[in-house]
């Protein structure tokens, strides 16, 4: 095992801070996320250590419960995507003939428009809440899942030692889950990290537009936009929030891109 | 132009009109064939029988889906987008008002960004995993790594707030001038330019470096060409159809971009009026509106395919 | 001695290239791969390369150019060319001495031209930027080189882009290319390996006498011994960036000092005796014709051939003769549109998900890439021990112990067992592939070009290994190959393709004796004989075979 190198190390490091302080959000936070316990944007202060937001609450609790909010509804609208994403594109793979033709030019079709248009065309329409959220975000995005995963697959299923397989009449589970598989993981995991990025963003763009998380709850999208008028003042409340998604989204960036560099250093072996 | 290329040029624009119905379809599709009730979604739980009635008789939601998709279709295809919910205005008029603007803002930030990103890839090609190239690398991944809104912000913190040399808002009318009209969009402009330029010049230059590796280029090395000669008379023919498809699929992305920049900065486009008629549920005019940034995106996309298509050597010159 | 200097067109001494390493976070490494190497090249003659994959001969030949590919980087040694020690030159005096005194032809002639260029514009090209001549006059020379080489229509051919070419003319297009600025030195770089043998001899025999009739000097880089023997004067061979032997061509061919010489020098001497036969028939293929779904055209032509038990059965052609679909066919994975294949008197289903454990079992094959045949998350263990647990049921150490087995049969031992293929040579990984053809059984096993990825020397050790299993194992190979070569050493009975049809079928005596039909005669006078001379003879004989239809 060669050593981790630091950029990926720093990754790992604040990836688990954020993940530690959505986990013990509860125990973390000094007060309650719609609980009023000062003026209007306060400065930064020993009682409130990043001030207070545009109506009075403690805007390190609220970027705490945010933080919680935002990590969950991406992790589990990625799961989503990445599950039914990867089990479809390695069934089409497979099973071959007119069933991947047809979800494949499914697929395509759903992506000729622009996800975040789609998202806000069938938002406009279900009610807003958690469970409508993490499924239009996550079905949205099982179509690059899938596209991703089909790629690999298909360059894995024409190697000659499927084929090998094919020959000996292993089943069509053997094949996916004892060949394809283990040789598409590590592309598959450095995306899922890009995957968990795309629906930070996305997320907090919805909040941001008044369309994901709905107040009084909080996400660092939503905690943007209850704030931004303050920027006019010279207030950076809002800024605040926008730090933590960058800081995240870049963190997670290089842990991906390290597993993805050994993805590709694995062609050799795995000492590679 | 050969024929057989005039035929896969042919082609391709049929598969983009076959795809611009099929989004069309999927963009109707999304608002009234989804489970729950449309107009109980739109009136609330406390809405009254009555109501409900009422708006699924104005919906038209009594009649048979596909008899209720062709009828839109055909008024889309007349030019006539329905009456919005909210407000019973023509969707096409407020469309087209606001349709030119969102083109004005998208014109100046296509034209700042695509020769600035084409020069920075240039730059980090040559100055491969040297200094220059590591530092546009890091700043684009950083830009690529936060929301567009993000950096809206930030750019209205320092240039608006901080600095004060430009309004935090990008109001326009019609009665202003060329240049006032232009001053006005310019924090937008730098926005959009960022956005996009990060995706553009990281794309752009993975294609050079492709074309960089072919063993032509060693060729041209061992004959002694010139650093200029190599990269001019040999890797840039070569290279221009995969920049020119990069361009077109990231001014796809622009399009995209423009909705929520024109909500940072309050700027009258196509962005903003669709945000704020999906919080209204005002379902004709999300369905235009969507169905309109769908058509750009395809319609670029299919650009981009006609260009590598025109520019291949092999399908330019056939057996 | 002062005239000799005269004539001395390249003087290398003690080259040392290395490749560089990096890793990031890590300091950069430099790995010697060539280790201080010394020849001389007076003007006008060639000087053969020789050597398997990783002796460095292609770096070597690129020195000449002051030229390292890729992390390659010369490291140590002077190369003077014409009194000038080309290695302290700066990239100016660099520029004008590439493409002016020295010119490069590569393998792949298809990757080496701009693919949006004409071909008369890149062959012209180097004339024009270093102001060597006018473009007429350039062009002319192009027209002549042309001819000179055979290239068809010689005086349009420049109009033509590189993809609507062949690549045995792209690859003479390229040696026009080198050859039209006139320089003092070419280096050949293995051009002619990557073409099928009947287009080879043409190619290598147009080379030939361009060389002669230019009286350029050349460095020629190949693996093939018989190649180089036919146009080099001199030979120096080479073994993991060392020098082993070097020496006049007919000093090396015929009296090799090196133990290592002599094995690359009698590496196809070895022939199999030929099996009589028994009309024991295993393998029967009845009158089948074969096309890919969505193709207008067969692959395969109302083939009809058949392999006796514990008998070898080579089929022989080149590039799209349909050997490899023959073999599809047979394991189920394109099913026939005609005919029908008959295994031990019983007609297999013509698509695999049909057949039965035991037909599966009993029918095995090994790839020609064992690279891609083997998954590399797998242990050598699983992968041989896959169809010993899936035919046999046999688990845990029992499994352990028949792998063992199998690979104390391949001679490799129980070290190999918890290894991944990655971590193995050519070689070794495809004896792995045998091994795991074995573990079923087999009845029968259907080579696929099992030798061509490897060199010449590793190949013969898995040839004579099959041979020495036939005996043992009694089973049946179908081995699909376009080198005669292998044939001769392994065959029992031969059929030769060409185009979709068996032109030429029977026991191998009576194949490769005359009288020939016109295709195998093309093909058995074109390959390659250890003999300076061969190809004079060889290429003469073509033309008296085309002038007597």
């Amino acid at each position: 095992m060669k050593r981790i190198p630091l950029s990926a190390l720093i990754g790992l490091f604040i990836t688990s801070l954020f993940l530690l302080s959505a986990i013990f959000a509860d125990f973390l936070a000094p007060y309650g996320v719609a609980e009023v316990v000062g003026d209007v944007w306060e400065p930064a202060s020993d009682r409130f250590l990043l001030g207070t937001d545009s109506i009075g609450r403690d805007l390190l609790s609220r970027m705490i419960y945010g933080g919680q909010v935002t990590i969950f509804v991406a992790l589990t609208a990625t799961a989503l995507s990445f599950s039914l994403g990867t089990s479809l594109a390695l069934i089409a793979v497979v099973v071959g003939g007119w069933f991947d033709m047809a979800l494949s030019r499914f697929i395509d079709l759903i992506m000729s428009i622009p996800t975040l248009i789609f998202a806000l065309v069938v938002l406009s329409v279900v009610p807003a809440n958690l469970v409508t959220l993490i499924l239009v975000m996550g079905l949205l995005d099982v179509t690059r899942v899938y596209r991703l995963a089909r790629a690999v697959a298909v360059d894995i299923n024409v190697m000659d030692y499927v084929e090998a397989a094919r020959l000996r009449g292993e089943q069509t589970v053997w094949i996916v889950f004892r060949e394809i598989l283990p040789n598409a993981l590590s592309p598959l995991v450095a995306e899922l990290g890009l995957r968990f990025i795309f629906m930070v963003l996305f997320l907090s763009t919805l909040s941001f537009l008044g369309l994901g998380i709905q107040p009084p709850a909080a996400d660092w999208g939503g905690i943007v936009k209850e704030n931004k008028e303050g920027l006019i003042y010279g207030i950076s409340a809002a800024l605040i929030p926008a730090i933590a998604i960058a800081a995240l989204a870049i963190s997670v960036n290089l842990v991906a891109d390290w597993v993805l560099s050994k993805t590709t250093s694995l062609k050799g072996g795995r000492n590679g | 132009m050969p024929r057989h290329l005039v035929k896969l040029v042919a082609q391709r624009i049929a598969l983009g009109i076959l795809l611009l119905f099929a989004s069309s379809v999927l963009i109707f599709a999304g608002t009234q064939i989804l489970p729950g009730d449309v107009a109980q979604s739109i009136l609330g739980q406390s809405a009254t029988p009555e109501a409900l009635a009422n708006l699924r008789k104005e919906l038209g939601l009594n009649e048979p889906a596909i008899s209720r998709y062709l009828s839109w279709l055909g008024g889309v295809l007349q030019g006539d987008l329905g009456t919005a919910l909210s407000n019973g205005a023509s969707i096409t008029d407020s469309i087209l008002k606001r349709l030119d603007n969102t083109l004005f803002l998208a014109f100046w930030a296509a034209l700042f960004s695509v020769p600035l990103s084409i020069f920075l890839g240039l730059i980090s090609v040559l100055y491969r995993n040297k200094w220059p190239d590591r530092l546009i690398s890091a700043v684009s991944l950083s830009t690529i790594s936060v929301p567009e809104f993000i950096i809206g912000y930030v750019i209205l913190f320092v240039l608006a707030v901080q600095l004060q040399w430009l309004p935090s808002v990008s109001l326009i009318t019609n009665d202003m001038g060329f240049f006032e009209k232009l001053g006005a969009i310019l924090m937008p402009v730098i926005v959009l330019t960022f956005v996009v330029m990060a995706h553009m010049m990281r794309m752009t230059r993975a294609a050079i470096l492709n074309v960089m590796e072919s063993a032509y280029i060693e060729t041209a090395e061992l004959k002694g060409l010139s650093a200029f000669n190599v990269i001019f008379s040999h890797a840039f023919p070569n290279a221009i159809s995969p920049i020119v498809n990069v361009v077109m699929l990231n001014l796809a992305y622009l399009v995209v971009g423009v909705v929520v920049v024109e909500v940072v900065f309050v700027y009258p486009g196509m962005g903003q009026y669709l945000v704020d008629h999906v919080s209204k549920r005002d379902i004709p005019v999300v369905q235009s509106a969507g169905l309109i940034f769908a058509s750009v995106y395809i319609t670029m996309n299919m650009l981009a395919d006609i260009i590598a298509i025109v520019a291949n050597p092999r399908l330019r010159h056939p057996k | 001695m002062d005239k000799q200097q005269d004539n001395l067109l390249i003087d290398v001494r003690g080259l040392k290239i290395a490749a560089r390493i990096e890793i990031p976070g890590e300091k950069t490494e430099f790995k010697e791969i060539v280790h201080g190497v010394d020849f001389t090249l007076q003007k006008g003659k060639v000087l053969g390369l020789i050597g398997e994959s990783g002796a460095g001969k292609s770096t070597i030949g690129l020195s000449a150019l002051a030229y390292g590919r890729g992390s390659v980087e010369i490291t140590g040694g002077e190369v003077w060319v014409g009194g000038q020690n080309i290695l302290s030159f700066g990239l100016g005096e660099l520029r004008s001495f590439r493409g002016q005194r020295v010119t490069y032809v590569s393998q792949s002639a298809a990757a080496s031209f701009n693919p949006s260029k004409r071909l008369m514009d890149q062959v012209t090209e180097t004339c024009l930027r270093h102001k060597l001549c006018s473009r007429e006059e350039a062009e002319k020379r192009a027209v002549v080189l042309f001819k000179r080489l055979g290239l068809p229509d010689a005086e349009n051919f420049g109009n033509r882009y590189p993809h609507q070419v062949s690549g045995g003319q792209l690859q003479r297009a390229m040696t026009a290319m080198a050859l039209c600025p006139q320089p003092d030195l070419v280096i050949f770089d293995e051009p002619t390996t990557a073409l099928d043998v009947t287009t080879q001899i043409d190619v290598l025999a147009a080379i030939k006498d361009a060389i002669h009739e230019t009286g350029v000097g050349a460095l020629y880089i190949t693996h093939d011994l018989a190649v180089v023997a036919q146009v080099s004067d001199d030979i120096m061979v080479l073994r993991h960036g060392n020098m082993v032997e070097y020496g006049t061509t007919e000093q090396i061919i015929h009296r090799p000092e090196q133990d290592y010489t002599r094995a690359l020098v009698s590496v196809r001497s070895h022939i199999a005796e030929e099996k009589p036969e028994s009309g024991d028939v295993l393998l029967s293929i009845e009158g089948v014709c074969a096309r890919y779904p969505g193709l207008p055209d067969d692959i395969l032509r109302d083939v009809n051939i058949e392999l006796e038990a514990g008998h070898t059965l080579a089929v022989v052609g080149e590039s799209g003769s349909g050997k490899s679909t023959l073999a599809r066919v047979i394991t189920g994975l394109l099913p026939p549109r005609e005919g029908r294949v008959l295994f031990d008197g019983k007609p297999l289903t013509p698509s695999l998900k049909e057949r039965s454990k035991t037909d599966l079992r009993e029918l095995q094959m090994i790839y020609q890439m064992a690279d891609v045949a083997m998954n590399p998350r797998q242990t050598i263990e699983t992968i041989i021990g896959r169809p010993v647990e899936f035919y046999f049921g046999l688990k845990g150490e029992e499994k352990r112990r028949r792998v063992i087995e199998l690979l104390d049969e391949i001679e490799l031992g129980k070290d190999f067992l918890d290894r991944y293929p990655a971590e193995l040579s050519g070689g070794q990984k495809q004896r792995v592939c045998i091994a795991r053809a074995l573990a079923a059984k087999p009845r029968m096993i259907i080579c696929d070009e099992v030798t061509s990825a490897l060199d010449p020397l590793v190949a013969e050790g898995i040839l004579k290994l099959l041979q020495d299993l036939q005996e043992i194992e009694k089973v049946s190979y179908l081995f699909i190959t376009h080198d005669l070569a292998t044939v001769r050493a392994i065959a029992d009975s031969i059929a030769v393709m060409y185009k979709g049809k068996v032109v030429r079928y029977g026991q191998k005596s009576k194949v490769l004796s005359p009288p020939f039909d016109d295709y195998t005669d093309l093909l058995l006078s074109s390959v390659p004989e250890m003999e300076q001379g061969w190809l004079e003879k060889a290429i003469s004989h073509r033309k008296i075979a085309s002038a007597g239809h």
